[in-house]
């Protein structure tokens, strides 16, 4: 029986070509768009989601000046009855390092959530190449185990990270220092620190992480070699990095251990705030454009199938009175909208596909703050599922409520004429 | 043996005022008689075709058709007894404009599912012969003539060998050698068992029926 009915229904959108072609194309411009914005807002986020955890660890542990501490007149006054108010304090001079590093070092290394964990030692200081002079960041690491973290071995366009092993007295540099400075593998550079250390060292690597804040400053080298440019004892340490299983499990993990070795501990998320924040407003925003997109296409369906019923009133008065029944006249209508929106959603992905692919291809150049040289686009097959199932329950609903009208029409009423 | 009984039928329009079109309307026919129904103009007869051909619900009254009580079924119901058993042929001879005459002939059968394709397409065929239309088959329903597409109204209505055929002036719009020979086809049919029903202000078509049904103000004066 049905196959009647598919009859009669493609013979409707077969004589009315420019109307059932222009309902195609409402269609397939609305999952079109919903599948490139979605490809091109979901890559950028990845790209931003990438370059943060190649810039921050899971969690990071470090000391931070203590500002609110108590000063030594509300030591001396506390339990009294004295009010005392001391304005405007300074930090005190003190070393900000992790006291017992090596002891957390070896607690954190025990526990199963976490699969990776790298020491740092950090430095300011000033690069000397030649008459150039730049500052940076100098970073004593463990080479492998910071490569665990961060994937420097990825990151390296020249050299060796075994290098750094093999001459205590060598550094990794960032690419877009290395350029800067015109410093070539091979090449010495004298380091300065703020103190007035001087250190010549030579440049065994350079790596490039992508992120421009990053590539422009900084340079690895090991941990004994900052420990003495910063003429300190090998327990010095400043910051360690934790990479965990779960990233999401992050942000409850900072706190408790933050509270069990008594430092600061921050986790990827609040680092990168912003980025989250971004995430979070391109996430919302591909919602709300898709959904209006899909909203848009089903209303021109609506108007359109409105329409078909409109002008086909004797048609349907005829059917039925030939012995067609309403829940004929209502698969023949949802018929007409499903194929039209089959081949809109099929076309609207395909369309989509080839739009992504031309944003994918088109130049973009990052600037100095993420090394890119093509507009990310995410080629999810999921958005193509998506723009396919809700183009055709979009044209599903927006077909019924005119199919419905069609089937409660009385024939009696159209065909006296 | 009794194949429609028809038992005080009223109707009334509520356009500009509830007026009653059809009034105390009872009658009976006999299967395989030829029923014409005549009257003025404006006196009710389209209205009381359409509560026979039971797409007009609106009713008081009770119509039984095969013995089957057909007042207050559901409308699915009645879409289906109308596809077995009732053709119908409208005053203003109304097919689908976008199908071909053959496919406008085929569909209520494609509906009923009683013949497979093939056997449904040479059946309308036949019919389409029977009425001297066969030519135009494959033309589309609307390049045909006001005549022409009366006939294949007409062919449409014989497709599934419906116990009862209505016809609202089947032959309105036919030549005479036409309406000659549609009336001959639905006499033969008659012969053969089916009941027809026919409103027609001819006098001549109605003087060659079984029986005439006259009717004035919605009701019957003779029968
Ligand atoms: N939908 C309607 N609302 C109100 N009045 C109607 C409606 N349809 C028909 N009428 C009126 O009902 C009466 C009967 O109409 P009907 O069409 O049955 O006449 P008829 O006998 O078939 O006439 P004709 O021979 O011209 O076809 C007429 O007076 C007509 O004006
Ligand atoms: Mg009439």
């Amino acid at each position: 029986m049905y196959s009647t009915n598919f009859r009669i229904a493609k013979t409707h959108l077969l004589a009315k070509k420019k109307q059932t072609i222009v309902a195609i194309l409402g269609v397939t411009f609305g999952i079109a768009m919903y599948v490139l914005m979605a490809s091109v807002l979901t890559g950028v986020n990845k790209l931003v989601d990438n370059l943060a955890f190649q810039a921050t660890a899971h969690i990071r542990l470090y000391k931070e000046a203590d500002i609110n501490r108590e000063s030594v007149l509300e030591t001396v006054y506390r339990g009294s009855n004295t009010l005392v108010k001391v304005h405007h304090q300074k930090p005190i001079r003190e070393k900000l390092y992790l006291r017992n590093a090596s002891e957390i070092l070896d607690d954190l290394r025990r526990m199963p959530q976490v699969t990776g964990v790298s020491a740092q030692v950090s430095s300011p200081v000033f690069y000397n190449f030649g008459s150039v002079q730049f500052n940076g960041t100098l970073l004593g690491v463990n080479i492998f185990d910071e490569d665990r973290l961060f994937d420097l071995k990825g990151q390296l366009k020249s050299g060796r990270l075994e290098n750094l092993l093999a001459n205590p007295n060598s550094l990794l540099m960032g690419i877009g220092l290395a350029r800067k400075m015109n410093v070539l593998e091979g090449d010495n550079v004298t380091v300065v620190t703020p103190r007035g250390v001087v250190f010549v060292l030579k440049v065994v690597g350079i790596y490039k992480s992508g992120i421009g804040a990053l590539d422009n400053v900084r340079s690895y080298t090991n941990i004994g070699t900052v420990q003495k440019l910063l003429q300190t004892d090998p327990t010095y340490i400043t910051d360690i990095n934790i990479k965990v299983r779960d990233v999401y499990s992050a942000a409850g993990l900072a706190p408790q251990w933050a509270k069990r070795y008594g430092v600061k501990a921050e986790d990827w998320a609040t680092a990168n705030s912003t980025m989250v924040a971004s995430n979070k407003i391109r996430d919302i925003m591909t919602y709300i454009v898709s959904v209006t997109l899909l909203v848009v296409a089903g209303f021109g369906i609506y108007n359109i199938m409105s329409m078909t019923v409109n002008d086909k009133m004797k048609d349907i008065a005829i059917l039925k009175a030939t012995g067609f029944s309403g829940r004929d006249i209502i698969q023949i209508f949802l018929t007409e909208a499903v194929i039209i929106g089959i081949l809109g959603a099929l076309l609207g992905v395909v369309l989509g596909f080839v739009f992504s692919w031309m944003v994918s291809k088109a130049p973009f150049d990052g600037g100095d703050f993420i090394s890119i040289d093509h507009f990310p686009v995410n080629f999810n097959p999921v958005f193509y599922l998506i723009g396919v199932v809700f183009g055709v329950v979009t044209t599903l609903l927006a077909g019924y409520f005119p199919a419905r009208r069609a089937a409660d029409i009385d024939p009696v009423a159209i065909l006296r004429g | 043996m009794t194949v429609l009984q028809a038992s005080h039928l009223n109707k009334y329009f509520y356009q500009p005022e509830r007026f009653p079109v059809l009034t105390n309307i009872s009658f009976e026919i006999q299967r395989g008689e030829f029923l014409t129904i005549v009257g003025k103009s404006g006196c009710g007869k389209s209205t009381l075709l359409y509560i026979l051909s039971t797409m007009d619900t609106d009713y008081e009254g009770t119509l039984t058709i095969g013995g089957r009580l057909l007042t207050g079924l559901k409308q699915p119901d009645l879409a289906r007894f109308r596809n077995e058993h009732i053709g119908f042929v409208f005053q203003f001879h109304f097919l689908l404009p976008e199908f071909s005459v053959l496919e406008n002939v085929m569909l209520p059968a494609l509906k009923l599912g009683r013949f497979s394709r093939e056997e449904t397409e040479s059946r309308a065929y036949e019919k389409l012969r029977l009425l001297g239309v066969h030519e135009q088959a494959l033309k589309a329903a609307s390049k045909l003539s006001g005549g022409q597409q009366q006939r294949v109204a007409l062919a449409r209505a014989l497709i599934n060998d419906p116990t009862l055929i209505m016809g609202d002036e089947p032959t309105g719009n036919l030549d005479s050698a036409n309406a000659k020979n549609a009336f001959d086809i639905l006499q033969d049919l008659a012969r053969q068992g089916q009941t027809i029903i026919c409103v027609t202000h001819d006098q001549e078509f109605a003087a060659r029926s079984d029986r005439t049904i006259v009717m004035s103000d919605g009701m019957i004066v003779s029968q």
